[in-house]
């Protein structure tokens, strides 16, 4: 039974005051807040175990060792990765995208092509750019409409024999738009073409299940999931990971080493050179548990729920236009209304205790598309309310008294 | 001329008589939409601070000893803040500037909008009139 009075009881920071007035936490697409749950796996660690991992014969380390490999099969049960070996766990999504990014430096050739779509965040444009000044290789865009949609007929028309790596969000991050992730994954293997998918906005409210997707990238982030920051995940297929060159060196990542020659552990240690996030990697797997408790099927019904009231009560404001209006999004709201700089709203929202996201939202190049400075963007999670709807509305309409 | 400090002040004392961040926001929006801050002619992209938020456009320019500043901003509460610091900054000597600092924001409840994660523009912009500062002064020695 779904109960969000029950379910806000388990996040302390909702009981804060911002400015005098109670919190209104709308910004859940840019970092979810945390449950005690959670929270109390971070201070058990370092209470009762803390330890480097998978190197210590003494008690603790196992300890340690063994809570943070039982995460890591949490996270690949999450995702329904095929082995453990294929979840590296990294310091969040830039992190996972870094990885593959720098070791197609190692596969790729002049003339060969990359497909990115227009609604990227950032993290998953630069690397790419990085890696294209690398080897030659040419950036292609997927183009979408106004509504915030991709264009599949210009997709198709970009595919070729020279594509040969494709990288689109499953969820946009400034938009809300889910994208035909399956369809663009089925087309890219018929071209040979390999994809990588940026979850870190679908994962906190879509199951994603790796195999069937047969995708053969896939990253998130810990701390859009409940979890803590400065811990994600790379899953890669084991050939995939296998194929591509350490991203770092440095201490368990070796199998052997001598000043001649080192050779390199086998995955996931490829990837994970040094001593890890540890407690973060141990509470994102208590993070992916608190969720399913909850259950990703009640959570997306609730938020869709949240999303739809919340769509209605803003389009009751004169002058405001919501910017992505895909058929098929997640509980994110980004909007301006009639020209007013979305700093102004932003900030007297603020003064109001409502939390909202304002700016370009790390998507610069979605911003150039409409051709608006950035957005107000309301992104919604599982434990917000109607009545908080109600005071995002009220707030709105108290700014734009005092700036129009 | 009165000096930077005497604006500053002068203006702690006017934002003083504001009881709560309603009247004071309002007085900041006022500001920021009542002034013309820039010719357009000097809206360039060389004269552009990109924040993440907002952009703040500044213009410099000598007239005798004194440094006199225009600028804008697209958001008008960041508007309303470059107000203020013109109102400080502009007609002083730039050894003047160069001593001075930006505290009286703090003081008249503004301080948020210089944070660093605001990226609004505003924090460059005062790195960007003291640089205009030294370059002067320079030229004036």
């Amino acid at each position: 039974m779904f109960d969000v009075s029950k379910i806000r009881q388990d996040f302390p920071i909702l009981s804060r005051e911002v400015n005098g007035k109670p919190l209104v936490y709308f910004d859940n697409a840019a970092t979810s807040q945390t449950p005690v749950q959670v929270i109390q796996t971070i201070v058990d660690y370092y209470s009762r175990y803390n330890a480097n991992i998978h190197r210590g014969v003494h008690t603790l380390s196992q300890e340690a060792t063994d809570a943070y490999e039982k995460a890591r099969g949490i996270i690949q049960k999450q995702f329904n990765a095929q082995h453990p070996h294929e979840v590296i766990l990294t310091s969040g999504t830039t992190h996972g995208i870094n990885i593959v990014a720098a070791g197609y430096a190692t596969l790729l050739k002049a003339g060969d092509e990359l497909l990115v779509s227009a609604m990227e965040h950032h993290s998953n444009i630069v690397p790419w750019q990085m890696l294209c000044e690398k080897t030659g290789a040419l950036l292609k865009v997927i183009p979408m409409n106004t509504q915030g949609v991709l264009q599949m007929d210009v997709f198709e028309t970009l595919l070729s024999s020279k594509t040969k790596l494709i990288f689109v969000n499953h969820v946009s991050n400034a938009l809300g738009t889910i994208n035909p992730i399956r369809q663009i994954i089925e087309k890219a293997h018929a071209v040979g073409a390999h994809v990588l998918i940026d979850g870190a906005q679908s994962t906190p409210h879509l199951k994603t299940d790796v195999q069937a997707l047969d995708v053969d990238f896939f990253v998130t982030s810990a701390h859009k999931l409940c979890g803590p920051t400065g811990v994600g995940m790379l899953y890669g297929k084991s050939e995939l990971l296998n194929a591509l060159p350490p991203y770092q060196g440095g201490g368990e990542m070796i199998a052997e080493v001598t000043f001649e020659k080192t050779t390199y552990a086998d995955l996931p240690h490829k990837f994970e050179a040094g001593t890890p996030n540890i407690a973060g990697g141990i509470a994102f797997g208590a993070a992916l548990e608190y969720i399913n408790q909850i259950g990703l099927e009640n959570i997306a019904a609730y938020e869709n729920e949240l999303l739809e009231y919340a769509t209605e009560q803003l389009g009751t404001i004169p002058g405001l236009q919501i910017y992505g209006q895909a058929a098929e999004k997640i509980a994110v709201i980004s909007f301006n209304v009639d020209g007013i700089h979305p700093y102004d709203i932003g900030s007297i929202l603020d003064k109001l205790g409502i939390a909202v996201r304002t700016g370009h939202h790390c998507a610069q190049p979605i911003m150039d598309f409409y051709k608006i400075p950035g957005t107000v963007r309301a992104s919604f999670a599982f434990y917000n309310t109607r009545e908080e709807i109600d005071l995002l509305v009220a707030g709105v309409k108290r700014a734009l008294s005092m700036l129009q | 001329m009165k000096s930077i400090e005497e604006i500053q002040n002068e203006i702690v004392a006017e934002f003083s008589f504001f009881e709560d961040w309603m009247q004071r926001y309002e007085h900041m929006i006022e500001l920021g939409k009542s002034l013309p801050l820039i010719d357009p002619h000097y809206k360039t992209e060389d004269n552009i601070i990109k924040g993440c938020q907002s952009k703040v456009w500044v213009h410099a320019q000598l007239e005798g000893d004194a440094l006199v500043f225009s600028a804008d901003s697209d958001a008008i509460i960041t508007k309303g803040i470059i107000a203020l610091l013109i109102r400080v900054f502009s007609h002083q000597h730039p050894k003047a500037i160069l001593d001075a600092n930006s505290d009286f924001i703090d003081e008249i409840g503004l301080r948020e909008h210089l944070s660093p994660t605001r990226a609004n523009g505003l924090l460059s912009m005062i790195k960007q009139i003291k640089l205009y500062a030294i370059a002067f002064q320079t030229q004036l020695n």
